[in-house]
């Protein structure tokens, strides 16, 4: 046994004026980081174990818990942070790829704070939701323009391609029973159903008790093709096959071993207990030719009644592939940004490859339009759309709809400790332990997803009143309504905005 | 330096007012602009226009171009464009006379012009598809030259100034048309030239506008699609392509039209009876980026008709009312009274009602 | 009659409900000074764990009172399905806890376990509805009807 290198990187502060010993915090720690020390008669940590989940901190009946970034500090440098250091101690240690879970952390620009809106100024009025019908009804799928008329001259509504109707311009976006706990599925299919809008299975098959959900699911096709059959394609409203990820572009789904339990095993198709690594790519797709063979082998399968989805990591290139995917028969694209969560990914990944959502949709919805097929394609953005105002402004940059993964999870307790990959999720979200799994409550949080998408529901319905626009359709491309700040002419240009003030 | 109107959008408020005879019978220029007059506080003189149908009966076959020169090279240029690309069958100025609160007159010139044959068929485009291409060129890529109207056996004359002013600078008491509409512009800034003001025109379709449509850069953005390009940023311009390409390229009647740019809200939809429902639904679906949303009241002018139509929640001032074979049509009822003292049945039409007055029979036997 | 039901699926044993309850039912102004000052708050709710099952029992308010019919004194009575307890009565003889099937009569430690003390659904303190319900933080204790 050699120097362990590596410093706990919270700490864990208890006041114990306050603490009573209830053991509370012992009890709900996964991490094993409090215990009580009968000859202290005290609770005592084991800070190293701490990932900041706030678990402890957040049941406290007294709210003697507090945990904050270790103060203990390396000498600085900006070239090597701690952080850094930290993590080379770490591979020194173990050899191994570094990994991460959740979104991109790091100190890139999120455009999206960048971007104001418009309002109304006397000219033309502003509308009041309260008072006034306002709409954010969606339909997503390739629309036809060719007008079809009946012998007796009246028009026969034939849309021609499937649409997927949403009440709501907001879904859940794909993540797998196996990254999340069947209590999480349960949550979203429910809050999805209520809010007449989809969840995505992501790519670990579709349990079977969910079934009852299925109109109001996207089935996803990933490259490990875990959970794929007939039966499962026939149970969602749409099929999405992920080409990429926005968290981890260029490499398949991770899920290791240690949450393949049984009815992981089961709905996967794996055997228990083995990691579930995808192949980085579609081995039936080497180019974009093959991918519209597997967008009509989909088709053919379920009778062309389903729109096919394409879900692809915002690349440099994206405008280009975007436009391919378009031309392929895909109803509907997906737009994964940088910052897209996961529940597990190698850090370098993570941290380093992809660019921004909000360029990559500005850059693709553009050329959809200078190539003339951008009804072709809907467009649905994902990879961190955090609030009402970051749909607000994808609307207006071109998006048909969002996807929410992360703001999902927020709202069925996730504190974003980004430590899914350790599977001892304390909020019994990205774990498969029966203990954790039961303290995510469906009950609760089905009805939490269904407030907090109603919540942006009204506040997108504040903002497009204000705009004077009073269905998401006069939003939709609506570049005229945003305006930048702090962004060079370069940016400007891309994201096809002008500067406030202008 | 000040920008000009197509360098920037100008939001404006407007009046309007329009009528046709459904008689066919032709109604001096004059009649138009007494009624306009009225509403003169609706209009600050940066901006007035008309456009008059059936005013070239001797020429009704031909395309009448109607084109502002900036300068006597970009005439010459474009005139070669058309030499190329049609038949001029006659060319003039347009005539006008002088009006002291009219200034800054460009060169402003009339073509009555056929297609040449050759180059349409080369094109492989219809022939009015060639004609609106030509002018969109025109528009876009010939500096300092602007076709404000195309159509044929109509015409419009715009400027910048008030309607009233406008009317008589182009001697409009000299023509007479069935139908007539007219634009008053209240503009927030400067449109620093001529080809600002309103009406907006393409082939047959006319548009004159009251309102600042909030969809405009989605409406823009979806349109541009299908080969038109917005010069002008100006809502009427885009509202002008929206119907022309409807109307024209997809065959949708007028009040189907309606039923796009003004759909019903989806709970009114999900009201109407099944048939009905799935057939709202599926054009609010498939025309999605073509619902105008914003205070708007236009009158469409073509050929032998005119509709008016207000958005889905009237946030803009628009009656109708008829006398006889007259049908009237005006932001304010006094514009209406102005030329005919007892029109009846004066109403407001509801948020996206579509109102249609056409020429009858014996109209369509006169005019066209 | 409404009664606390629970739901061993949805139970943690957090044990919180325990202290949530000793403290509801101490008198004393906040959760801290209930457990410190050598203060020794009693809950009249009980986690039983065994592995990954947890159960928290309180009174079952039962039918047939066993209790009622055992106690010598009649401290213990049932009032509108309540079973209630009147600690002027109570001599402590624990008789009550010997008799209760689910172990759910308590000896109360504040007053040097003179007197047993058990769960009267919060009709006995200023809370106004059971607070082992209310301060669940799964929602695995329910006060319903059934």
């Amino acid at each position: 046994m050699s120097v362990n290198y590596i410093p706990a990187v919270f700490e864990v502060l208890r006041d114990t004026d306050r603490c009573i010993k209830c053991r509370a915090c012992e009890r709900q720690c996964a991490n094993e980081v409090h215990y009580f020390d009968e000859d202290f008669d005290k609770m005592q940590v084991i800070e190293a174990q701490c990932v900041d989940c706030q678990r402890c901190v957040t049941i406290c009946p007294t709210s003697a818990l507090k945990i904050r970034k270790n103060q203990n500090e390396f000498r600085e440098g900006a070239n090597y942070p701690q952080k850094l250091i930290i993590e080379n101690y770490l591979q020194a240690q173990t050899g191994a790829v570094l990994l991460s879970s959740m979104g991109n952390p790091v100190d890139l620009p999120v455009y999206w704070d960048k971007i104001l809106i418009n309002a109304s100024q006397v000219t033309n009025p502003s509308i009041d939701p309260l008072r006034e019908p306002m709409e954010t009804k969606v339909y997503l799928g390739k629309k036809s323009l060719d007008i079809k008329r009946g012998d007796d001259g009246e028009i026969i509504p034939d849309t021609e391609y499937p649409q997927l109707e949403l009440d709501v311009p907001i879904m859940f976006s794909a993540m797998s029973y196996g990254s999340i706990s069947y209590n999480a599925h349960e949550s979203l299919a429910r809050a999805a159903t209520q809010l007449g809008t989809f969840y995505n299975t992501g790519e670990g098959g579709l349990h079977k008790d969910f079934y009852k959900y299925g109109p109001n699911t996207i089935v996803q096709v990933a490259s490990g093709r875990f959970g794929v059959s007939k039966q499962y394609l026939d149970q969602g409203a749409a099929i999405e096959i992920k080409m990429g990820q926005g968290a981890k572009p260029g490499i398949g789904g991770h899920l290791p071993g240690k949450k393949v339990n049984a009815d992981v095993s089961q709905t996967r198709m794996i055997p228990m207990g083995t990691d579930a690594i995808s192949p980085a790519p579609h081995h039936d797709i080497y180019s974009i030719e093959d991918l519209r063979q597997l967008i009509f082998s989909l088709k053919e399968a379920t009778e062309y009644k389903k729109p096919v989805m394409v879900k692809i990591a915002a690349v440099h290139n994206v405008a280009a592939i975007a436009s391919g995917i378009a031309r392929s028969g895909a109803d509907i694209l997906v737009l994964d940004g940088f910052r897209g969560g996961t529940g597990a990914a190698p850090t370098r990944i993570r941290d380093n490859v992809g660019i921004p959502i909000e360029l990559a949709l500005a850059a693709v919805d553009q050329r959809l339009r200078d190539e003339h097929i951008r009804n072709e394609v809907s467009v649905v953005v994902a990879g961190s759309v955090r609030s009402s105002a970051d749909c607000v402004k994808a609307f207006a940059l071109g998006a048909d709809a969002c996807y929410i993964g992360t703001a999902a999870l927020l709202a069925i307790g996730c504190h974003l400790c980004r430590s899914c990959h350790g599977a001892k999720c304390n909020w019994g979200i990205a774990t498969q332990r029966a203990d954790l799994v039961r303290r995510l409550n469906p009950d609760f949080a089905y009805k939490r997803l269904v407030n907090l998408v109603h919540a942006w529901d009204h506040e997108i319905k504040e903002m497009m009143g204000g705009m004077g626009i009073n269905s998401i359709e006069s939003l939709k491309g609506n570049r005229l309504m945003l305006r930048g700040v702090g962004l060079n002419d370069r940016e400007l240009e891309i994201l096809g905005i002008k500067h406030a003030g202008e | 330096m000040q920008k000009k109107e197509g360098e920037i959008r100008i939001p404006s408020g407007c009046a309007i007012t329009g009528f046709i005879s459904r008689n066919g019978n032709r109604i001096s220029g004059g009649d138009a602009i007494k009624s306009i007059e009225v509403m003169h506080d609706r209009s600050n003189g940066l901006g007035g226009g008309f456009a008059g149908y059936g005013i070239y009966p001797e020429y009704k076959d031909q395309y009448a171009f109607h084109i502002f020169y900036e300068s006597s090279e970009a005439k010459d240029y474009t005139e070669k464009y058309l030499d190329r690309h049609f038949d001029i069958i006659n060319l003039s100025k347009i005539p006008t006379k002088q009006v002291k609160e009219i200034t800054k007159e460009p060169l402003i010139w009339r073509y009555f012009v056929n297609p040449l044959p050759t180059r349409v068929a080369a094109s492989q485009l219809d022939e009015e598809e060639y004609v609106a291409q030509c002018v969109l060129k025109i528009n876009k890529d010939h500096k300092d030259s602007f076709v404000f109207s195309s159509g044929k056996n109509m015409g419009v004359f715009k400027a910048v100034g008030f309607p009233e002013d406008v009317g008589r600078f182009y001697r409009l008491d000299e023509y007479a048309g069935y139908s007539w509409t007219v634009h008053g512009r209240y503009p927030t800034n400067t449109p620093g030239w001529w080809g600002g003001a309103h009406p907006f025109a393409l082939l047959d379709y006319s548009i004159v506008h009251n309102g600042e449509i909030s969809s405009y850069d989605a409406n823009r953005r979806f349109i541009e699609m299908f080969g038109y390009q917005c010069t002008l940023q100006t809502d009427t311009e885009v509202i002008t392509y929206i119907i022309d390409f409807l109307n024209r390229k997809k065959k949708l009647t007028l009040s189907e039209i309606a039923e796009v740019i003004a759909a019903p809200f989806w709970t009114t939809i999900e009201r109407r009876e099944p048939k009905e429902c799935e057939r709202l639904k599926y054009l609010r679906n498939v025309f999605a980026g073509m619902l105008i949303t914003g205070p708007f009241s236009i009158i469409l002018g073509y050929k032998g008709g005119l509709m008016a139509l207000n958005d889905r929640l009237k946030l803009r001032s628009m009656v109708v009312g008829e006398k006889d074979d007259m049908f009237y049509i005006a932001s304010e009822e006094c514009a209406i009274r102005a030329i005919c003292k007892d029109a009846e049945d004066i109403r407001a039409p509801r948020g996206g009602e579509a109102v249609i007055a056409e020429l009858n029979e014996e109209g369509r036997r006169k005019c066209l | 009659m409404k009664r606390v039901y629970v739901n061993e699926e949805r139970c943690l044993g957090c044990h919180l409900c325990e202290y949530w309850c000793a403290y509801a039912n101490s008198g004393e102004k906040d959760i801290m000074t209930a457990f410190k000052l050598g203060k020794d708050a009693t809950p009249r709710i009980n986690v039983e764990d065994d592995g990954d099952v947890h159960f928290a029992v309180q009174c079952r308010h039962c039918d047939d009172t066993p209790c009622v019919k055992a106690c010598i004194t009649g401290a213990l009575s049932c009032n509108d399905g309540v079973v209630e307890i009147n600690r002027d009565k109570c001599v402590g003889c624990y008789t009550c806890v010997l008799t209760c099937p689910y172990g759910c009569i308590v000896i109360d430690k504040k007053n040097g376990g003179k007197t047993v003390t058990k769960c009267e659904l919060c009709t006995d303190n200023s809370n106004g509805e059971p607070v082992c319900v209310r301060e669940c933080i799964n929602g695995a204790i329910v006060f319903e009807e059934r």
